[in-house]
């Protein structure tokens, strides 16, 4: 009898490893097939032979790399942006103003549930009223891109200043005479330097690969170029997909390594998505 | 709210407005967060839900809803839906697939955080650079493509699906499965070994297992994710630009279109109305979603 139901176990074991590394060959090959296909791609001439001739004329595209140049500056200005918003006013909100947590982090994550497409329409007027007024500079759009990475930063964010004391933190520096910009950067700052970190490595990844806003509100972002080049000269636009998408991948590989070690279970390691409690944002 | 007749209440409550020493500035701090996104997100949401009631001049209407029957409208409303509901029902199942696959592994095994991990870019990865990978891969001149075709296989013979909408279900899906691992995840890890073990002892098989006592738990979870999948690709505009550019299949192409200037339809009050057609469907989704989400929770 024992003997038949470890036998019984032990089958059920086999087939169930089985089936799993069956699943995970079948998905290896779904998503990596069509990132290898990027580096074939763009390293094969017309007649088929291996060539880094798309690599090497990429500086030969003004518009393209202006374009890269833009999109790293909106990506810089966003993350800075976002942080100088968001983090003293996380702080301040949890420290002075509890009642006003719930609506924070309400405005926060709403951009989740209004498709970009949508926040463009709406946002068509007031960037209008800026290029008019102000000025009509590609880098306006990292004030909408604030908005675009609010709720992924929050999230990060949040999980850092929870796992800290902030009040006792910063009652203890007031009562030494610590003024609240030294509570700011000296304090609070350096205990979530991993939730800050987090929060603008995501901000970067998504502000390189943003197409929506930028394409609808007629600015040429790196995608937005990607695509009109894509219909000149496909291979060098595919070698500038492939050399983004590497960098955006390092930077969340970066964010897995820099998180460490999961602090409170497995659950809330690796949030990269900033998924938790709504749907995300999409694509 | 302080219970009646409790000191508190002379302390708590009846807070001196002004003049007081408890009158306080810290709402101040909180001025320079609230004004920009009042400016950035606000005013923009509020700029499309009041202003698809109004025509050019301003003046209150209802035509831009009127609009929306017009029949090209109405046919990329219906295909936006089908390439959701497709996508949203095998990303989900393809998604739980996986995510068993992963839940049944070591919890704290290093693959199991490399694909959990994974799965967290992978539901990123849209977009262009989605489109592309494709493109690369099977499109006309894409390796796969051009080794089936020399085969003998030319699976574009009759048409190039990938620049339709079929290319879209099956491009969709290259994010759609990792979010559905991510989401459905925490509720495979909520199945209890012991619930296994019980069934076994009641006399008890695999199948009636999964029928009578994880099928049924598992459902909400499964159809949660679904809804939530749904609603991801039904506001997905990057990834279905970039791949078809002929026709504006897609709902939030509609809106580009409406918005542009470029096809001489320029069309602001229209743009709003579909937009606020797009939120509704995208918010009773997540309505559905999030009630569905705490009746996973009750067991799981």
């Amino acid at each position: 009898m024992a003997v038949a139901a470890r036998s019984i176990q032990r089958t059920r074991r086999v087939k169930l490893q089985v089936f799993r590394y069956v699943t995970f060959a079948i998905a290896a090959l779904f998503f990596l097939v069509p990132i290898a296909a990027m580096f074939e791609f763009s390293t094969r001439d017309n007649a088929g032979a291996r060539t880094l001739e798309y690599w090497r004329s990429i500086p030969a595209y003004p518009d393209l790399t202006d374009a890269i140049v833009a999109s790293l500056q909106l990506a810089l200005i966003t993350s800075l942006t976002m942080l100088v918003l968001l983090v003293p006013t996380m702080v301040w909100v949890r420290l002075k103003l509890k009642r006003l947590n719930r609506i924070v982090e309400f405005v926060c994550l709403l951009p989740l549930t209004i498709p970009a497409i949508v926040l463009v329409v709406g946002l068509y007027p007031v960037y209008f009223w800026l290029a008019e007024n102000l000025s009509d500079s590609i880098l306006t759009l990292a004030l909408a891109y604030v908005v675009l990475v609010l709720p992924y930063c929050y999230r990060a964010l949040d999980s850092g200043l929870g796992a800290i004391d902030v009040k006792t933190l910063s009652e203890a520096a007031r009562s030494l005479g610590a003024s609240w910009f030294d509570v700011m950067w000296r304090v609070i700052v350096p205990n979530v330097s991993n939730a800050i970190l987090n929060a603008t490595l995501l901000s970067v990844a998504l502000v390189l690969g943003e197409y929506t806003i930028a394409n609808n509100l007629l600015y040429n972002n790196l995608q937005v170029e990607l695509v009109h080049l894509a219909r000149d000269n496909a291979g060098v636009s595919i070698a500038v997909a492939v050399a983004a998408l590497l960098f955006a991948f390092l930077l969340l590989v970066g964010i897995a390594f820099v998180g460490g070690r999961p602090r409170r279970g497995r659950s809330d390691s690796l949030d990269v998505t900033g998924l938790g409690k709504g749907p995300v944002q999409a694509t | 709210m302080t219970t009646a007749g409790s000191p508190a209440v002379t302390t708590n409550v009846g807070r001196p407005f002004l003049g007081g020493r408890r009158f306080s500035l810290d709402w101040v701090g909180a001025v320079p967060f609230f004004a920009y996104v009042t400016i950035f997100l606000i005013l923009p949401t509020a700029i499309v839900g009041l202003g698809a009631f109004f025509d050019a001049n301003n003046a209150f209407t209802l035509d831009n809803f009127a609009h929306l029957s017009r029949s090209y409208i109405v046919k990329s409303t219906i295909d936006t839906v089908a390439v959701s509901a497709i996508t949203a029902v095998l990303g989900a199942t393809f998604g739980a697939v996986l995510a068993y696959a992963i839940a049944t592994g070591n919890p704290d095994g290093i693959l199991r955080r490399l694909l959990v991990s994974a799965s967290g870019v992978l539901a990123q990865f849209g977009g262009v650079t989605l489109a592309f990978a494709f493109i690369a891969c099977i499109g006309p001149a894409g390796f796969i493509y051009l080794f089936a075709q020399s085969h003998g296989f030319d699976f574009y013979k009759n048409d190039l699906w990938l620049f339709e909408i079929p290319g879209l279900d099956l491009v969709y899906l290259y994010f759609q499965i990792p979010l559905m691992v991510l989401v459905f995840l925490p509720a495979l890890d909520g199945i209890k070994p012991q619930w296994r073990e019980a069934t076994e002892s009641l006399g008890g098989n695999t199948w009636h297992y999964w029928r009578h006592v994880a099928g049924p738990l598992l459902f909400p979870a499964f159809l949660g994710g679904v809804l939530l999948l749904f609603a991801n690709s039904f506001s997905a505009y990057a990834t279905a630009n970039a791949l078809i550019s002929q026709g504006q299949p897609m709902l939030a192409q509609q809106i580009a279109g409406a918005l542009s200037s470029e096809v001489g339809a320029y069309e602001p009050g229209f743009a709003k109305s579909i937009s606020i057609e797009m939120i509704v469907i995208v918010t009773l989704v997540t309505v559905l979603y999030t009630l569905l989400q705490r009746r996973t929770a009750r067991w799981l």
